[in-house]
C-alpha cells in the first residue's frame, strides 16, 4: 500500500469500508507522521496517540461488524468512521486542554464535549490531536499563540495564516486529510489559502458553538479544513445541524447530498453552466499582489470558459467592513473573555493575596499583547459615551453589508468570487510589530462573517511557488452549491500541473535538525537570513 | 453621626421634608431549572457547589438556553400589574468582574424589559395609592462568596449553586413618599407573585429582596435630593422602619447643615438604625451590550394569550368579589385575601358546606382560626370539611359559639374532627323540647317567686329562671329555646 498520508479522506473511506486497510493503519500512519515533523511545523500543540488508536480500534470493530452483518450496515455508518481528524485547540474534548493558544488557560481540562466534538464521536472520526491558533483566535498568523508560532510547510520560513494556521499546516502536511478550524474574520479561508488546501466557513448557525472556546459570538463559525471539496463536504455533514444546547444554531436541515458529490470530473464540471458568478470589484483592490490576482482572474476565466457567467458587480460598503469589524469582534471578545480571572481554572498569580490585584496579575501575564489590544479596543468601544457613537453604529454598517449581499443574491448570482487574501503567506515575523498590516490581511474575508454568509477558499494554483487561494461566497444555507461550485472547478482543472505539486519544505521537517518555527521567527527578526538553516533557495 | 432619629409614629421631618422613594425587588422565580441551563433550583441546604454545571460554571465555551418557564413567570407579573409586555425582548450582557460572577457578565435585560409601564395599586391608612412601576425584567443570580478562615488563614470560598438562577427584577417610579407606602406596596407586590405562583418570596431567607431608593426634598420643590439606597432589610417591617429611619436620618442632617453624599446604606436590624456600606460616588459602567448568544425572544400574540389565560383570580379582585359576591366587609376581605392559608381555608370551606353563609364563615377564619395560627405560629390542623361542619354547627344551635371556639381550638391543636369533639366533650345543646319542658317544669316549681315576679310585671325576672334551667342542664340547653318556652309556660293561666 502506497502511503497512506496521501489518501483523500473519501478514498480512506471506502478502503476502510472495503476492509483493504484498518483504521488502525490508517492512525498509525498519520501519527507518525505528525510525532515526526512536528518539530519543524509545531502544527499540532497535542496529539492523543494513546486515545487516537483506542478510537481507530472502536471504528475497525464497528466497521468490521458492519461489514459481517450487511451492505446496509455499512451504507449506515459515517464516512468518516475509522477516518483522523484534527481539532483546533479550542475544541473542548472531554478529559482534554482547550488552550486557545493562551497562557491563561494552560492547565484547564474540559469536562465536557463540544457538540462538534460528539458529532464527529457518534460519526465514528478519530481525533488525533489539538492544533496551533493565534491566541482565542486573534490573528491571521499563527504568531500569536503562547505556544510559539506554525510554520508553513510550502515555506517554513512563512506564516500558515490564522487564526486556524496549525490546522491548516497539519492538513497541507498530509498529518490528517481531515481539520476542524474556526472563522471569525477569515481564520478558515485565510490560512487555507496561505497552505493551499480547502477551508469553509459555514452560515452563521449551520455548526453549534457549544463548546468552542468564543471569541466573538456573533461571528464565530467553526468548519473544515480538507485537500478536496469532497472532504470538506463530508466534514461539513459530520458537524452541522441544529443543537439545543445553542441558541443562534438554525434548525435548518442538513442536506444528505454533501455526502454525495459528483465523483467523476465531468459530472462535476457540468455543474458550472449557466451558473451566474459575481466578481465583486471591491475586493480586487490595490495593495493585491500581481500573482493573486492572476490566479484568481485564471480560475475565474477557467470556470467562464466551462459555462459560467461571471459578471461584475459592486459590493459598495467593502470598504467598511473592516473598520466595523475592528469594533464588533472587539467589543464582544472584551466581555467574553473577562471569565478568564484566575479564580476557577487555568493560569492564576494568587501573589498579592487581593482580588482586584490578583486579576490585574493573572490577566496580565495571562493574556499576550494581542488579546490585550482587542480587549481594551472593545472595552472603549462599549464604554458608555462611547456605546452610541462606535458599537451601535457598527452595527448598522454591518446592515449594510449584509445589504450589499442581499441585493447580489435578489439579482440571482450563484455565487460571488474574490480572492481569499491580498497576499499570498507572508514571513514570520513581517507583521507582528504592525497590527494594522495584519488586520488587513483579513480585509477580503471578513464581510461574509459580518453578513452571517459561509465562504470558502479553494486552491487556485501557485504565485512564485506559494498558494493562492480563490474564495467563493454564498448566500445563506447555500453550502452544499459551494462546494459543488468549488468541485467542478478542482474537476476542470483537475490535470493542471500546480495540482501535482506538494508543499515545497515538506520534505525538510523529516530532518530533526530543522530549527523549530520559534527559532526562524527569533533569527529573522535579529536580522538573520530570511531562510534560515534550512538550506532552500 | 450623633443624632439620634425618632422612628416611631409619625415622623415630625415629614412635615417640612417631602420623601421621595423608588423600591426594586428582586424575587427568585420558582422554575424547576435555572435560568440558562438543567441545573436544579433546589438549593436550600445543598452543600455548596453541588448544583453547578459546565453552563452556569461560564466554563470555556459554554452557551446559555432559556428556561421558558422564568419568561412566562414574569410576563405573568407584567399582566398582573397591567404593564405592558414586550413584542420582543432582547437580552443583554451587564459587565462587571466579581469573584461570584463567573463569566465576568450578568445576563439581564436592558433596553428592552419583557414588562415596562405597569402599576399596582393598594390600601394604606391614608386610603388606596397607586404606584407606577418602570419595569420588570429577567436576569440570573451570582454565585455566593464566603468569607472564611481555613487553617489560620483568612480565605474567601465561593459557592456557586445560586450562579443562575432565574432573578425577576422589579422596578418602581420614585411614586412612593412614605415608609408605610414602601411596605405596603412590597406586601402587595409579594401577595401577587404568590398568587400567581412566581415565587415564594420569603424575604427571610432571600426569595425575595427589597432595596429603596430614598431622597428628601423641601415641601413644595420638585428638584430631587441626593438619592441613598437602602439594602438589607429582612423583613416588610424592616422595609418599612428602615425608610422611617432614613428620612429622619437625612433631615436630621440637612437641618445641621450637612451634604448628603450618595452612598449605599444598610438596615441593622439590632440597632434598628441605617449604617455606612459603601460610597456611590458615579454610576459604574457596565458596558451593556445585547447578549449575542441569545437571540431576541419574539412573545407572541398567541403565547402572550396563553399565558394571560392562566392567570389566577389576582387579589384585587379576589378582595372586589369578596366583598360584592359575599358580602363581606372591605377590613373581612383584606384580612382573608392578605393570608394565603385563610384564603384557601375560606374558599375551601364554602366549598365543603355549600349552603353556609359566608359572613358566618369568614368570622369563624378571620376571628378564631387566624387568632390560632397566629399564636401557634403556622396554619394548624384545621381542614376545610371540619370547619364547615363547625359552621353549621353554630348556624343550626346544636353548639353554643362559646363552646364552638374550644372545639376549634382542640381541632387545631389535635387534628380531631370536629364531631367527635362536641361528642365526647358533651357540648350539643338540648334542643328537644320535652326534655327541656321537664327541666323547665322542675325550675318553675322551685321558684315560686320568680314566678310571681315575672307575673306582677317584672319581665327581668325571666333572666333569672333561663340561667337556673342552664344551670340544672349544666349548659347544655339552647338557650334561646329556652327562653322562648319559659316566656310561653308563663303568659299561660294557670
Ligand atoms: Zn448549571
Amino acid at each position: 500500500m502506497a502511503d497512506l498520508t496521501r489518501l483523500h479522506a473519501h478514498e480512506m473511506s471506502r478502503l476502510l469500508r472495503a476492509g483493504e486497510i484498518s483504521s488502525r493503519a490508517l492512525i498509525e500512519a498519520h501519527l507518525a507522521a505528525a510525532e515526526r515533523q512536528n518539530h519543524a511545523l509545531n502544527a499540532w500543540l497535542v496529539i492523543y496517540r494513546a486515545d487516537a488508536l483506542a478510537g481507530a480500534d472502536v471504528a475497525d470493530r464497528r466497521l468490521a461488524e458492519a461489514r459481517r452483518t450487511g451492505p446496509a450496515a455499512l451504507a449506515a455508518l459515517h464516512p468518516l468512521c475509522g477516518v483522523p481528524v484534527g481539532l483546533k485547540d479550542l475544541v473542548s474534548v472531554k478529559g482534554g486542554q482547550a488552550t486557545a493558544g493562551s497562557k491563561i488557560l494552560a492547565g484547564y481540562i474540559a469536562p465536557f464535549d463540544s457538540t462538534v466534538t460528539a458529532r464527529l464521536r457518534a460519526a465514528g472520526a478519530v481525533i488525533l490531536g489539538k492544533t496551533n491558533m493565534d491566541e482565542f483566535a486573534m490573528g491571521s498568523s499563527t504568531e500569536h499563540s503562547a505556544y510559539g508560532p506554525t510554520a508553513n510547510p510550502w515555506d517554513l520560513t512563512r506564516v500558515p495564516g490564522g487564526s486556524s494556521g496549525g490546522s491548516a499546516a497539519a492538513v497541507a502536511a498530509f498529518h490528517t486529510p481531515l481539520a476542524i478550524g474556526t472563522d471569525t474574520g477569515g481564520s478558515v479561508r485565510q490560512p487555507a489559502s496561505m497552505c493551499g488546501i480547502v477551508g469553509l466557513r459555514p452560515t452563521y448557525g449551520r455548526v453549534s458553538r457549544f463548546g468552542i472556546v468564543a471569541f466573538a459570538s456573533s461571528l464565530d463559525q467553526i468548519g473544515p479544513f480538507a485537500r478536496d471539496s469532497r472532504d470538506a463536504a463530508t466534514l461539513l455533514h459530520a458537524v452541522s445541524g441544529h443543537d439545543r444546547r445553542d441558541a443562534t444554531s438554525a434548525p435548518i436541515p442538513v442536506p444528505p447530498e454533501l455526502l454525495s458529490l459528483p465523483a467523476t470530473d465531468d459530472e462535476a464540471a457540468a455543474y458550472l453552466r449557466g451558473r451566474r458568478l459575481a466578481l465583486p470589484t471591491e475586493y480586487f483592490v490595490e495593495g493585491m499582489e500581481p500573482g493573486v490576482a492572476a490566479r484568481v482572474g485564471e480560475a475565474v476565466a477557467a470556470m467562464e470558459a466551462a459555462g459560467a457567467k461571471v459578471e461584475e458587480v459592486s459590493l459598495p460598503h467593502t470598504d467598511y467592513g473592516l473598520a466595523t469589524y475592528y469594533i464588533i469582534a472587539p467589543a464582544e471578545c472584551s466581555s467574553n473573555l473577562a471569565r478568564y480571572d484566575g479564580v476557577k481554572y487555568g493560569f492564576a498569580d494568587r501573589s498579592s493575596g487581593e482580588f482586584i490585584a490578583d486579576y490585574l496579575r493573572t490577566r496580565g501575564a495571562g493574556f499576550g499583547p494581542e488579546v490585550k489590544r482587542r480587549i481594551m479596543l472593545g472595552t472603549y468601544a462599549l464604554s458608555a459615551g462611547y456605546y452610541d457613537a462606535y458599537y451601535l453604529k457598527a452595527q448598522k454598517v454591518r446592515t449594510l453589508i449584509k445589504a450589499d449581499f442581499d441585493a447580489v443574491w435578489a439579482a440571482g448570482f450563484d455565487a460571488i468570487c474574490a480572492p481569499t487574501s491580498p497576499t499570498v503567506a507572508f514571513p514570520l515575523g513581517a507583521r507582528t510589530e504592525d497590527p494594522v498590516a495584519m488586520y488587513l490581511s483579513d480585509a477580503c474575508t471578513l464581510p461574509a462573517n459580518m453578513a452571517g454568509l459561509p465562504g470558502m477558499s479553494i486552491p487556485a494554483g501557485l504565485s512564485d511557488g506559494l498558494p493562492v487561494g480563490l474564495q467563493v461566497i454564498g448566500a445563506p444555507w447555500s453550502e452544499l452549491s459551494m462546494l459543488r461550485l468549488a468541485r467542478a472547478y478542482e474537476a476542470i482543472t483537475a490535470r493542471a500541473t500546480w495540482r501535482a505539486i506538494e508543499p515545497a519544505d515538506l520534505h525538510l521537517t523529516d530532518d530533526p535538525t530543522t530549527p523549530s518555527p520559534a527559532e526562524r521567527k527569533t533569527r529573522r527578526m535579529q536580522g538573520a537570513s530570511a531562510k534560515g538553516s534550512g538550506g532552500q533557495a | 453621626m450623633t443624632t439620634e432619629p425618632v422612628v416611631d409614629g409619625r415622623s415630625a421631618a415629614l412635615e417640612r421634608y417631602e420623601a421621595v422613594i423608588g423600591i426594586e425587588i428582586h424575587c427568585q422565580l420558582k422554575t424547576v431549572s435555572k435560568m440558562f441551563c438543567g441545573c436544579s433550583t433546589a438549593i436550600d441546604g445543598a452543600a455548596p457547589n453541588s448544583h453547578c454545571c459546565p453552563v452556569c460554571l461560564g466554563l470555556p465555551g459554554v452557551l446559555p438556553t432559556i428556561n421558558k418557564a422564568a419568561v412566562e413567570y414574569v410576563i405573568a407579573t407584567g399582566f398582573a400589574i397591567e404593564a405592558a409586555v414586550a413584542p420582543t425582548t432582547r437580552w443583554d450582557r451587564k459587565n462587571y468582574f466579581y469573584p461570584d460572577l463567573p463569566k465576568g457578565y450578568q445576563i439581564s435585560q436592558y433596553q428592552l424589559p419583557l414588562a415596562a409601564n405597569g402599576r399596582l395599586t393598594f390600601d394604606t391608612s391614608e386610603g388606596p395609592f397607586t404606584v407606577r412601576v418602570r419595569r420588570a425584567h429577567l436576569e440570573e443570580d451570582t454565585g455566593r462568596l464566603i468569607h472564611d478562615e481555613l487553617g489560620g488563614r483568612r480565605v474567601s470560598l465561593i459557592d456557586f449553586n445560586r450562579s443562575g438562577m432565574p432573578l425577576m427584577e422589579i422596578v418602581t417610579e420614585p411614586d412612593i413618599r412614605t415608609a408605610e407606602q414602601a411596605r405596603r406596596y412590597a406586601e402587595e407586590l409579594r401577595l401577587l407573585i404568590r398568587a400567581i405562583g412566581a415565587s415564594d418570596a420569603e424575604m427571610e431567607n432571600g426569595q425575595m429582596r427589597v432595596e429603596a431608593n430614598v431622597s428628601i426634598r423641601p415641601r413644595g420643590r420638585e428638584a430631587f435630593g441626593t438619592r441613598i439606597e437602602v439594602k438589607n432589610m429582612n423583613s416588610m417591617r424592616a422595609v418599612e422602619r428602615a425608610i422611617a429611619y432614613e428620612i429622619e436620618r437625612q433631615a436630621v442632617a440637612i437641618d445641621a447643615g450637612e451634604t448628603i453624599h450618595m452612598e449605599t446604606r444598610g438596615w441593622d436590624e439590632a440597632r434598628q438604625s441605617t449604617y455606612h456600606m459603601r460610597p456611590k460616588e458615579e454610576e459604574n459602567d457596565y458596558r451593556y451590550f445585547p447578549e449575542p448568544d441569545l437571540p431576541p425572544l419574539l412573545t407572541s400574540p398567541e403565547w402572550l394569550a396563553e399565558i394571560k389565560a392562566r392567570l389566577p383570580e389576582l387579589p384585587a379582585a379576589r378582595r372586589a368579589r369578596y366583598r360584592e359576591v359575599f358580602g363581606l366587609s372591605s377590613y373581612d376581605a383584606d384580612v382573608l385575601v392578605n393570608d394565603a392559608a385563610a384564603t384557601s381555608l375560606f374558599e375551601a370551606t364554602l366549598e365543603a358546606g355549600p349552603g353556609l353563609s359566608p359572613k358566618h364563615v369568614a368570622n369563624w377564619v378571620t376571628g378564631e382560626y387566624l387568632r390560632l395560627a397566629k399564636a401557634a405560629g403556622n396554619g394548624g390542623l384545621v381542614v376545610a370539611p371540619e370547619m364547615a361542619v363547625l359552621v353549621k354547627l353554630v348556624a343550626d344551635g346544636i353548639i353554643s359559639g362559646t363552646n364552638a371556639k374550644e372545639v376549634l381550638a382542640e381541632q387545631f391543636a389535635t387534628g380531631r374532627s370536629v364531631s367527635s369533639i362536641v361528642a365526647a366533650r358533651g357540648f350539643e345543646q338540648i334542643s328537644d323540647a320535652g326534655a327541656l319542658g321537664a327541666a323547665i317544669d322542675t325550675v318553675l316549681a322551685a321558684n315560686p317567686a320568680a314566678v310571681a315576679d315575672y307575673r306582677a310585671g317584672r319581665a327581668a325576672a325571666v333572666g333569672f329562671l333561663v340561667g337556673q334551667v342552664m344551670k340544672a342542664t349544666r349548659g347544655q340547653a339552647n338557650a334561646v329555646m329556652v327562653q322562648t318556652a319559659l316566656r310561653e309556660r308563663l303568659g299561660k293561666a294557670e
